[in-house]
């Protein structure tokens, strides 16, 4: 009998150790990168107790209260305001139907494109007693300065307002997708109940749209905590404006870091909010045979109404300051549309498109890392390195300054030391410290998107190419990527309009003389020439458009990551 | 010439776990086999340590003589010529039909390529569909297509893995006689993991039975569902009761239903259970002079119309309930009594357990 098998020299692989040992090697990288991505913050709270106790005394005494008090202040407002705007437009662009609803549903998405310092700006000019408004009612009322009150626009209420404009998108976003993925069972369920049209929405639909809600917000309140720009303009006092002051101002990195510690208290409760509340949605979701809403069509004032409803917001956050800029462009583009302008513009362009690449890179590590090695290890990694998202650009800025200094401090009294060279500073204020704060920064939006796209591969299709005689890299080239393509674009895109609109961090960390658009808008506001900081903020618009786009066609299948992943970037 | 598949006392572990226990078979060149089982049996595991996808612990896996699979040493998938099917098809969704099928085909010349893309969509009968995207294709159509993918590198062996489970019910048995036909046709040998009765006995010459991470038998239809190795097999292939009963002598079993002559030889006294299969209780209509053999008569429980034949559960003096397979025909309403005929040709006889 030859049937016993012969143990012919086949090149056989021994693939149990070749697989862990290129697991490790994935697994190692993927832990050595989350743990970068988690130094800032970690740098941070290692100051906590550090004693820097005379400036923090001082802080204490004079201004910390401010800070709070101001953070608490605007944390509620902009609830308010968020929640005043997003739902009900929501409400009305997914169950009813009224004149316009149609390009309103996408077109309420464009003041994410705008950054709140850059409306700031826009309604300062706007608003201020020489703005034309003011000067309209003087010249119409024939007052002059003292005879009349009107609002001023640089007060916690004007930064509140600017907020609201432009932050509402996030929780119209998420309440609208929870609306549209409840089935019209549940409502229709209770209208046979009893439940009026506006019971129904208050007792069912709110209160299953709830965590989407609640998510949203907590996407707002943490890009209004994380902003600089809006709050130094009016001249409110936030932890931001704090960690700059102490940092440059004192001179204290130690209490910066303190200050910052204490602004990720407030952050951390978002996060775990918005987490929880996303967890909660899950469960939310409705009954498997799904039927879609039939739209209530509105009639005659009722119509009318929740056009204007629909209209107010857009307006507001995007075409009159949009408009504005415009008219000051006009006016100016003689003078400001130069070489510099041109080298800023090019400057920005390479800077986002390198960070870009370079964060995608590093998602894609993580998210195969985590499709190939499913430990635990290496999920809570993954998870920590995506936190960077919640954490204000100033927080990074200060904890990357940190332990590069630090680095740089040693690497150049080691050198003087031993060689008599100094080395001067190697990593900090050099862009190294920049690409890296907006990795840290913005990984978590190309995560999200590489995460939704691999997660839709389903793994029998790696399986089925290497039946049919593909090794695992080809598996990788002939299938992953063509497959994951729309999801690594969507990823770019994020990131890259992420990286233009940012500013505090680039403010801190950027190199001498290193000029993007955002930071040169902030400059030329800072010096009151408002029109010509136009230019600058309406590229960055421009530009921020396109990721409203991508929003605008996933708003009709709610469920993919990319939404997730393009809110999460704002 | 060596078996085409030869599986040798294989075992697979994950971690502490022994999922795979000692897992035994032979496949010959041309015929088509079957595993079959309750979920979490470890069949598809069994499959994918076939296909190379899980490394073995222990035993060995050979492909016409040649060590495939052995504890440390495994054959990457792509290498060893194995097609697979997979349970939700698995098409690339970014290539066309035609592109799918020809995805194995490297190394063949472009006018080959085509020739054989072109053979298989007639084969599978889904000619002019080369152009068409997965997405475009109904379930069953995309079945075809996981199966003209698989077959057109000429595979030694196809494996399928539950193929059919994610189509409609009316679906199922057509496809699985039409792709057994596409398999002959192409001179494959294959195995299929399903947990359908119906579909192993449709689609295989042999089937193994598997539980608990072991091969319980590995056999043809009838004898798995005539000549159960064990009580588990006897239980899940086919339906049927368990009869108390004792040996008289070596070869006699005294039951409720009479005493019955067995091929086996027992111990004389001994207490056992002897399996009765709806098919093997004759229903004996009364006038009926021919009927021979012990004759007993059950009171009819309840009884289940199956188109062809109805299914009664009755009850003997005993209180010991049986099923019973009649034609369509005879029709004795619930509580009236019928007479049956035990027509049993082999006596299949297991040890009582004792509770």
């Amino acid at each position: 009998m030859n049937d016993t098998p012969s143990a012919a020299a086949l090149p056989l692989t021994p693939p149990r150790r070749q697989r862990r040992r290129l697991f490790d090697g994935w697994l190692a990288s993927a832990l050595l990168v989350a743990l970068l991505v988690a130094l800032p913050v970690l740098a941070v709270f290692s100051f906590v107790l550090d004693p820097a106790a005379s400036v923090w005394r001082h802080l204490g005494a004079t201004v910390l209260g401010d800070y709070i008090a101001n953070s608490l202040w605007l944390m509620l407002w902009v609830t308010i305001g968020v929640v005043a705007i997003g739902v009900p437009c929501a409400w009305l662009t997914s169950v009813c139907d009224f004149p316009g609803r149609r390009w309103l549903e996408w077109a309420l998405l464009l003041p994410l494109a705008m950054p709140a310092y850059i409306i700031a700006y826009t309604y300062t000019g706007l608003l201020d007693f020489a703005g034309p408004v003011q000067t309209a009612l003087r010249t119409t009322f024939d007052w002059s300065y003292g005879d009349y009150w009107f609002p001023p626009i640089r007060s916690l209420g004007g930064a509140c307002a600017m907020f609201v404009l432009v932050l509402y998108p996030y929780v119209y976003m998420l309440a609208r997708a929870a609306f549209l993925s409840q089935s019209r069972c549940a409502l229709e369920v209770s209208r046979t109940l009893g439940a009026g049209p506006w019971r129904g929405f208050f007792t069912v639909a709110l209160p299953l749209a709830r965590p989407a809600v609640i998510a949203g917000v907590s996407l707002a309140l943490m890009e209004t905590l994380a902003d600089y720009g809006t709050v130094v303009y009016f001249g409110v006092t936030t932890f931001t404006t704090g960690i700059f002051r102490t940092w440059y101002g004192l001179g204290n990195a130690a209490a910066a870091a303190q200050l910052a510690a204490a602004l990720m208290l407030f952050v951390f409760v978002l996060i775990i909010s918005e987490r929880w509340s996303r967890r909660r949605q899950r469960y939310h979701h409705g009954s498997a045979r799904f039927r879609a809403l039939a739209r209530h069509r509105l009639r005659g004032w009722q119509a009318v109404l929740a056009s204007c409803v629909c209209l107010l917001p857009l307006l507001l956050g995007f075409v009159v300051p949009v408009l504005q800029l415009g008219q000051w462009a006009l006016l100016t583009y003689e003078q400001s549309l130069n070489a510099t302008f041109v080298t800023i513009a090019l400057q920005t362009l390479l800077l986002a498109g390198t960070a870009a690449l370079l964060v995608l890179a590093i998602a894609l590590l993580l998210g195969y890392g985590k499709r190939l090695h499913s430990s635990r290890l290496l999920r809570s990694a993954v998870q920590i390195a995506g936190i960077g998202y919640a954490v204000p650009g100033t927080v990074i800025a200060v904890g990357v300054m940190l332990p590069f200094a630090a680095f740089d401090h040693t690497v150049d009294a080691f050198m003087s030391r031993y060689w008599g060279i100094s080395t001067g500073l190697l990593l900090s204020g050099t862009l190294v410290a920049l690409l890296f704060a907006y990795a840290v920064r913005f990984l978590a939006v190309a995560l999200q998107t590489v995460e939704a796209g691999l997660g839709r591969i389903r793994p029998s299709t790696d399986d089925a190419a290497r039946s049919l005689g593909l090794s695992p890299g080809s598996v990788l080239r002939r299938i992953h990527l063509p497959l994951l393509r729309g999801s690594l674009l969507t990823a770019i895109v994020l990131v890259f309009v992420d990286v233009l609109k940012e500013l505090p961090a680039t403010l801190i960390l950027r190199p001498f003389n290193f000029n993007t658009l955002a930071v040169r808008t902030y400059e030329l506001a800072s010096d009151e020439r408002l029109a010509e900081a136009s230019l600058p903020a309406l590229a960055i618009v421009a530009i921020g458009l396109l990721p409203v786009i991508l929003l605008s066609r996933a708003i009709r299948r709610p469920a993919t990551g990319e939404v997730d992943a393009a809110l999460t970037g704002h | 010439m060596p078996p085409l598949l030869a599986i040798d006392a294989v075992s697979v572990a994950y971690g502490s776990t022994q999922v795979l226990h000692q897992i035994a078979l032979t496949l010959s060149h041309g015929s088509i086999g079957c595993l079959l089982g309750p979920s979490g049996c470890g069949k598809t595991t069994l499959l994918r340590a076939i296909a190379g996808f899980e490394p073995i612990s222990a035993g060995s896996i050979a492909l016409e003589g040649q060590v495939v699979s052995a504890p440390g040493r495994t054959l990457p998938p792509e290498r060893r010529q194995i097609g697979m099917v997979f349970q939700d098809f698995a098409l690339f969704p970014h290539l066309s039909i035609a592109d799918n099928i020809a995805f194995g085909l490297r190394g063949w010349s472009a006018s080959d390529r085509r020739q054989r893309v072109e053979a298989l969509l007639r084969l599978v009968g889904l000619s002019g569909y080369g152009r068409h995207y997965p997405h475009q294709l109904s379930g069953g159509q995309q079945q075809r297509v996981a199966l003209a993918r698989a077959l057109a590198p000429r595979p030694r062996l196809l494996l399928l893995d539950e193929p059919f489970s994610s189509l409609d019910v009316t679906l199922r048995e057509g496809l699985a006689r039409e792709v057994r036909e596409i398999l002959s046709q192409e001179g494959t040998s294959a195995i299929l993991v399903t947990h359908d009765q119906q579909e192993a006995f449709a689609f295989a010459d042999e089937i193994g039975v598997m539980a608990g991470g072991r091969l319980l038998q590995w056999d043809s239809g009838y004898n798995l569902y005539h000549r159960p190795a064990s009580r588990t097999v006897a239980q899940f292939v086919g339906q049927g009761q368990m009869v108390p009963g004792r040996w008289l002598d070596t070869t006699r079993v005294e039951t409720p239903l009479g005493i019955l002559r067995s091929d086996a030889e027992g111990t004389p006294g001994a207490e056992v259970d002897v399996l009765v299969r709806p098919d093997d209780l004759v229903h004996v209509r009364s006038g009926d002079s021919s009927a021979s053999g012990a004759l007993v008569t059950a009171t009819v429980i309840n009884r289940v119309f199956r188109g062809a034949e109805y299914l009664y559960t009755v009850q003997l003096g005993s209180g010991q309930q049986l099923l019973c397979l009649t034609p369509s025909h005879d029709d004795v309403a619930p509580g009236e009594r019928m007479a049956l005929r035990l027509d049993q040709r082999h006596l299949v006889v297991f040890p009582r357990q004792t509770a």
